[in-house]
């Protein structure tokens, strides 16, 4: 158990290390790095300046062992646009983030497990038929269209919530909905076959021989078990949920890291790009280990593969 | 199973040979053209016209006829799907069939680099590449086709491994051939049927991925239509002109519910034994 968990966890490691240098290699893919940096209307003379303060006109293997070397010092650099630390400029942004992910998977959690229980508990009904036709939907929906369509219905048609921006709390609502449609869709898809899965069993044609009503028994028991790999996909439905928030965040205007991304590429800002990357990706592996661990304690029967 | 297809695969084929028929179609269909701007005819409903043309679906911010750019969009849609698909399934599948036949080390490094490809979450690794690259019709192919990748690799890889246990790969080794003309010529159609219900669900987000990229400016580029692109300038007049999201994003939902359907549908015949998931 130890050794898997060590293996798995060095596993971790060598993905980020990979992320590290493909992001690496994809900032020098035009050619000059110093270009992605320098204002416009910079003059030759400036942008050499520049390509020598930044290192980039030392040999590749130089300046990537240097990357790495403030990486590991959490020096994410300076940005030359906003004349400010990039660690900074990120962190401010990440609790709106933050608080737009939590919003999309209790969005998802909530309205997906209770879609995918009823899916499997009335297997062959019109219900059935029903869910399964809102979570294809769910799965097909762009955000940016569902983000749209929300701010026609409620924002310009009712007038109940605000169409963009962070003011309170009822701005999150439609960008939550936005986010978390896919999640949903991913969640009662799960939750059905793990429900599915347990219903199959022999304890509960037991605890049905019992006398136990199917309510009860799917109360009592199946959700139980069927929750071990829903927990598992909880975990790794944050990292796309991160992801996902360029798009929705763009649409409502919602200032978190993902519109801070937009915006810094439209800024030319790269260093805040290259931050933004690293940062999803990093959390992105992490809530991949955690849900691998999580599986491990949570059901000891499982070993980690690999 | 039978052979007969049921209704509903049949009206989903329809429609995907609609989407076809619109984007090879776009130049007769279309009687006024996606470029041409008026300024007198901005932002006009659907079903406006004049003396001269009319416009079903409205126009636009720059009074451009929104039907004729959705039809051309139909075009920048399946143009860059089929397009960034076909790249990553030759990546992909190159990689896992030599994974699957070196083994070893070569196994090693390729699924490595696939677990490291997959952590990146591949929006984020698109718009990083198009912003570092710029945008453009053959960039927006490339970065897509070589992010999506990892996917083949994988069902490549575990295929293969299954396959070049079977007798007839002895066999055809012992009958002299090459391992080239084997991988070819006797590996890959065996795994075809999975690694092309892979390739129908990443048609499905490529597609997405086209038009989410376009929102963000970072796809097709203006003047030319995309989905996407219609949809961003909409954005910005949604209190006055609905139709300018309305139209697209149901023409985009509709064409990637057909895609993930047939997606299902194909799955299920290749691999009877899968639930749908």
């Amino acid at each position: 158990m130890i050794r898997q968990l060590a293996g798995r966890v060095g596993q971790a490691i060598v993905a980020t290390f990979g992320v590290l240098t493909i992001v690496f290699f994809i900032m020098r893919l035009s050619g000059d790095p110093t270009l992605l940096l320098v204002p416009e209307g910079a003059t030759a003379q400036q942008i050499a300046e520049l390509r020598h303060a930044l290192g980039f006109d030392r040999p590749l293997l130089v300046q990537y062992v240097a990357y790495l070397a403030d990486l590991a010092r959490l020096d994410l650099g300076e940005s030359l646009v906003q004349r400010a630390g990039v660690a900074g400029i990120v962190a401010e942004r990440i609790p709106y983030t933050v608080a737009l992910a939590t919003g999309a998977l209790l969005v998802a959690l909530g309205i997906g497990i209770p879609a995918g229980v009823a899916m499997a508990v009335w297997r062959g009904s019109v219900l059935e038929r029903a869910l399964a036709g809102f979570v294809l939907t769910g799965q097909s929906l762009p955000t940016f269209w569902s983000g749209i369509l929300l701010i026609l219905l409620f924002g310009v048609a009712l007038g109940w919530l605000p169409t963009s921006g962070a003011d309170s709390l009822q701005s999150l609502v439609m960008p939550s909905i936005a986010l978390g449609a896919l999640t949903m869709s991913t969640f009662a898809r799960m939750t059905r076959i793990a429900v599915l899965d347990e219903l199959s069993r022999d304890y509960v044609t037991a605890a049905r021989a019992r006398g136990l009503s199917l309510r009860a028994a799917v109360l009592r028991h199946v959700l139980r078990n069927a929750a071990i790999p829903v927990v598992t996909i909880a975990a790794l439905e944050v990292g796309n949920l991160l992801a996902g928030a360029v798009i929705v965040e763009t649409v409502f205007a919602w200032p978190g890291i993902g519109q801070l991304a937009i915006q810094s590429i439209a800024a030319r800002d790269f260093l805040v790009v290259q931050a933004i990357v690293l940062f999803v990706s990093t959390v992105y592996i992490g809530m991949n280990l955690l849900a691998d661990i999580a599986y491990a304690v949570i059901d000891p029967r499982i070993r980690l593969e690999q | 199973m039978s052979g007969r297809l049921s209704p509903g695969i049949i009206v989903i084929l329809a429609l995907l040979a609609g989407f076809v028929f619109a984007a090879a179609g776009a130049d007769l269909l279309a009687h006024n053209d996606p470029l041409r701007q008026s300024l007198l005819m901005r932002l006009r409903p659907p079903g406006t016209s004049t003396a001269t043309t009319s416009y079903l679906l409205g126009t636009d911010d720059l009074g451009r006829d929104l039907l004729a750019r959705i039809l051309y969009g139909a075009r920048a849609s399946l143009m860059v799907a089929i397009l960034s698909v076909s790249v990553s399934l030759l990546v992909g599948a190159m990689l896992g069939l030599l994974a699957g036949w070196f083994r070893g080390w070569t196994a090693i490094l390729v699924m490595r680099f696939v677990d490291t490809m997959l952590s990146i979450p591949a929006i984020l690794l698109a718009v990083l590449t198009v912003a570092v690259l710029g945008p453009g019709f053959l960039t927006l192919v490339l970065v897509l086709g070589l992010t999506r990748w990892p996917r083949y690799t994988r069902v490549a890889y575990a295929q293969t491994l299954q396959v070049v246990t079977l007798p007839y790969i002895r066999a055809a080794e012992m009958a002299g051939c090459g391992p080239v003309r084997i991988l070819l010529r006797h590996i890959l159609p065996n795994i075809a049927g999975p690694l092309m219900v892979v390739a129908t669900s990443e048609f499905g987000l490529m597609i997405l991925f086209e038009a989410g990229l376009s929102f963000l400016g970072l796809g097709v580029q203006p003047p030319y239509p995309s989905w996407g692109s219609i949809m961003a300038a909409g954005r910005q007049y949604v209190q006055r002109a609905w139709w300018l999201t309305v139209f697209p994003g149901a023409a985009l939902f509709v064409l990637v519910l057909c895609v993930n359907l047939f997606g299902d549908w194909l799955r299920d015949r290749v691999d009877p034994q899968s639930r749908s998931r």
